[in-house]
């Protein structure tokens, strides 16, 4: 059985899917440092920013309701941002008492934390559209472009490629455990620890394999000439069409900076 | 006219680091064109001889590949001539996508990149795998896979070909058509296999390595009709 | 069951996009990018060529180790996280690769961590974890001379130390950013990771005992043979450096003042953030700061105290 769910690229011929790789990543990355600069209770701007998000998301062809799904991955971490609500300075609309405190929930708190949310909700859809739409492989001659260091890429290359492979060997792992086991997921029977004992012991097993795999995987390097230098093909040639494209999206980006900032 | 021989092995012993000795004074001569089985049980050997043909392992004794010592300086040139597939592809696929485990070795050679990208299409042809250039390796199937792998050294225009299980864990279908593709391929060939129908099919001589030792080493038809010899040596 | 076990529940230690300010980002990337660069300048000395396959399949690894999880009660999972085991198993520049590079394909993939925040989340995980899991293991062995006990004790104590301080090093980025006042976000933070950590401490000594038993050897990384003591006081000091940080994060920075000043509620703003800080820190002492550095102080101390404790006895018991 193959862990295809792993794979978060959705083969379609959208226009942003036949964008350049190298484009993408950074309008994505510009995106979201836009959001980060959107002052907090510009409200314009956010509905823009949105608009802008759910534009390139339809244009995509990945399916709205995919990259939503995939945008609630954020939602948990909201709860960290929600104390914001209490303990920003401004005046105050609701008091309560509790356990002994005096919480008051401020109009300015109330702003900060709905900003915070949407800057985190917009950033992961854009995010989503980009890998969904970009082949990792894609991704990382992007990466490579964009002057990261060639030994870390080329890590997260063979990352890419043996996750699959050593995640299959550990569902075989976890299958055969719950083959073993009166009940499924690692449950029933025994102490915690013998359970996180067997878990462990999973995990130095997949561990020593791992390394092995290495050993026989760095032989079949040497025998097709690997010399210890990371080496690769001059990436295709950056199209002026495509950065033509990325042009009238930056503008706008721009733009909507410029129109948070005035004075309403 | 005696050609001098591609693969020359005298005397050859190897001994793991952890002190298991794996082969015992192995001799073997393998002329240019000829397609050599090497057979015996699991832990015989094989593997490791393999190994030895590109330097990846270095024992005790002499070894030659196409009238070079497999040791530096010519370590380099040797492993593109002897283009050696192992037994788990997963192992030697290991970029992201097809087109860049094939380019591999290309481009470690230093081609010029328009040749890399005409050995590339090429190797995938001549595997069958013409279109399979973009696709991610973990989605092909086993049978694919071990034909990519082939591609792989393929690329760099081997004249000996050094295979370890080439048919090992393939459905008929897929076996079928790897014999077919190893029956097409014109490079001298060594391969280590179980596989005795397949031996029987492809390769024209046949050397039975026991416990690092060879044991036999003649046609095939003689070998697989020594019923006593493969009965001791654990084939059948 | 198969696809919620493949598809790894977010940690909460995973900042996405959006709970960073602009500058606390930027900051943590510079930081981790000096933490990567040193990572691959040493470990290119300690590895050489066999560098790329071994950081690549292992990154792997550690994707799939977290994939294996266990019951602990009901329907929580504990599962690992690993850059102490990381730590362990390559050495610490090996390490912090292999744990950068699982980061970064977290956060591409499956969006677990911000791209942009993606430096803070490097920090915390892929760099800190990883010393500080390295230091106490290295301080613990130093002190166990090499006997067995010393692999596990450490092994634990690592593990369940870089659980502890990369949450620490969270909460002490959404305070700096204003996400989160120190005052919530540090026990809340850490807290969890208290309970997470005696997990991640679990399976790392199971997976330890495991690779001790088939293959001892590996537990001796390349680079690793001198200077034990020096790494305990690396991981020792990385650790207080981290919590002494605290303080400084929450006389609420930036973000907020500049709300007070806008709407005029500078007065407020002094009274305000005291009322709702609950009492957690210890009583007795009046100053908030103070109060903070004295928290995190008695809980990085701990950690290592109960390390070197444990130690002492066997020592006693075996000598």
């Amino acid at each position: 059985m193959h862990i295809h769910a792993l794979d978060a690229y959705h083969h379609r011929t959208s226009l942003i899917h036949r964008l350049d790789g190298r484009v993408k990543l950074v309008l994505a990355l510009f995106f979201i440092v836009s959001t980060a600069l959107t002052p907090d209770g510009a409200w314009p701007a956010y509905v823009l920013l949105a608009a802008l998000a759910l534009g390139v998301g339809v244009a995509s062809q990945v399916g709205v309701g995919f990259i939503q799904r995939r945008a609630v991955v954020a939602l948990p971490f909201a709860l960290a941002a929600v104390t914001v609500v209490f303990s920003t300075p401004g005046r105050p609309l609701l008091t309560a008492r509790v356990l002994g405190w005096q919480l008051a929930l401020t109009d300015a708190g109330l702003i900060r934390f709905f900003s915070i949310v949407l800057k985190s909700w917009l950033s992961v859809q854009v995010a989503v559209v980009l890998t969904a739409s970009t082949s990792f492989p894609t991704l990382l001659q992007a990466m490579r472009s964009l002057r990261l260091p060639r030994v870390l890429v080329a890590i997260a290359g063979f990352t890419y490629r043996y996750i699959f492979v050593i995640g299959d060997e550990a569902l075989r792992l976890m299958r055969a455990r719950a083959a073993r086991s009166s009940a499924p997921d690692g449950e029933g029977g025994a102490s915690v620890f013998w359970r996180a004992r067997v878990t462990g012991q999973m995990a130095g097993s997949l561990f020593l394999r791992s390394i092995e795999r290495s050993e026989r995987i760095y032989d079949a390097m040497l025998a097709r000439g690997y010399d210890g230098e990371v080496r690769s093909l001059r990436p295709p040639v950056l199209l002026a069409r495509d950065v033509l494209a990325a042009l009238p999206l930056v503008l706008v980006l721009v733009a909507i900076q410029v129109l948070a900032r005035v004075p309403w | 006219m005696p050609m001098e021989p591609c693969i020359e092995i005298h005397n050859l012993h190897f001994v793991y680091p952890d002190g298991r000795q794996a082969l015992w004074d192995v001799s073997l001569r393998i002329q240019p064109g000829e397609k050599v089985a090497l057979v015996g049980p699991n832990g015989a050997g094989k593997s490791t001889l393999l190994l030895h043909l590109n330097g990846i392992l270095k024992g005790d004794g002499r070894v030659r590949v196409m009238g070079q010592q497999v040791a530096e300086p010519h370590l380099a040139r040797i492993r593109a001539q002897v283009g050696l597939v192992f037994q788990d592809p997963d192992d030697q696929l290991f970029s992201p996508t097809v087109f860049d485990d094939v380019a591999f070795g290309p481009i470690y050679a230093g081609l010029p990149e328009e040749e890399v990208q005409r050995r590339v299409a090429w190797s995938l042809d001549q595997v069958g795998l013409g279109e399979y250039a973009e696709r991610i390796s973990h989605h092909l199937s086993l049978g694919e896979k071990k034909r990519a792998a082939i591609a792989t050294v393929l690329s760099m225009r081997p004249d000996i070909l050094a295979l370890d299980e080439p048919t090992a864990g393939l459905d008929p279908r897929a076996r079928r058509r790897l014999i077919e593709l190893l029956e097409a391929l014109p490079q001298t060939m060594v391969a280590a296999t179980h596989d005795l129908r397949l031996v029987a099919e492809v390769f024209s001589r046949t050397v039975v390595l026991d416990e690092g030792r060879v044991v036999a080493d003649g046609r095939t038809e003689e070998l697989l009709a020594d019923e006593d010899l493969l009965e001791a040596h654990g084939l059948e | 069951m198969l696809l919620s076990t493949v598809n790894p529940s977010p940690s909460p230690m995973h900042i996405p996009d959006g709970f960073l300010s602009l500058g606390v980002s930027l900051v943590c990337w510079v930081l981790a990018a000096v933490g990567v660069g040193v990572a691959l300048w040493r470990s290119r000395e300690a590895l050489g060529e066999r560098q790329v396959p071994l950081m690549g399949v292992l990154a792997a690894f550690i994707f799939a180790a977290q994939m294996l999880n266990f019951t602990v009660a009901g329907g929580t999972s504990g599962h690992l996280i690993g850059g102490a085991l990381a730590a362990i198993l390559l050495g610490p520049w090996a390490g912090i690769l292999t744990m950068t590079t699982v980061v970064a394909i977290q956060a591409l993939l499956f969006q677990d961590g911000g791209l942009l925040v993606m430096g803070a989340n490097v920090l915390n995980m892929g760099i800190l974890a990883t010393l500080v899991g390295y230091g106490v293991y290295r301080g613990v062995m130093a002190v166990a001379r090499g006997r067995r006990w010393g692999i596990f004790v450490g092994g634990f104590a690592a593990a369940w130390g870089a659980v502890v301080i990369a949450s620490v090093a969270c909460a002490v980025q959404l305070a700096f950013s204003g996400t989160s006042p120190l005052g919530v976000a540090l026990p809340a933070m850490a807290g969890v990771h208290v309970l997470i950590g005696v997990g991640e401490g679990l399976i790392t000594v199971g997976a330890l005992a495991f690779v001790a038993a088939a293959r001892r050897d590996l537990l001796e990384p390349a680079g690793a043979a001198t200077g034990g003591v020096r790494w305990a006081v690396l991981g020792l000091v990385l650790a207080l450096a981290v919590t002494l940080l605290a303080p400084l994060a929450s006389p609420h920075p930036d973000g907020l003042e500049r709300v007070a000043e806008d709407q005029g509620f500078i007065e407020t703003a002094r009274d305000a953030p005291y009322e709702i800080i609950p009492d957690y820190v210890l009583p007795g002492v009046p100053n908030e700061a103070l109060a903070t550095i004295a928290a995190g102080l008695v809980g990085t101390l701990i950690v290592a105290g109960v390390a070197f404790a444990v130690a002492r006895l066997r020592r006693q018991s075996t000598s």
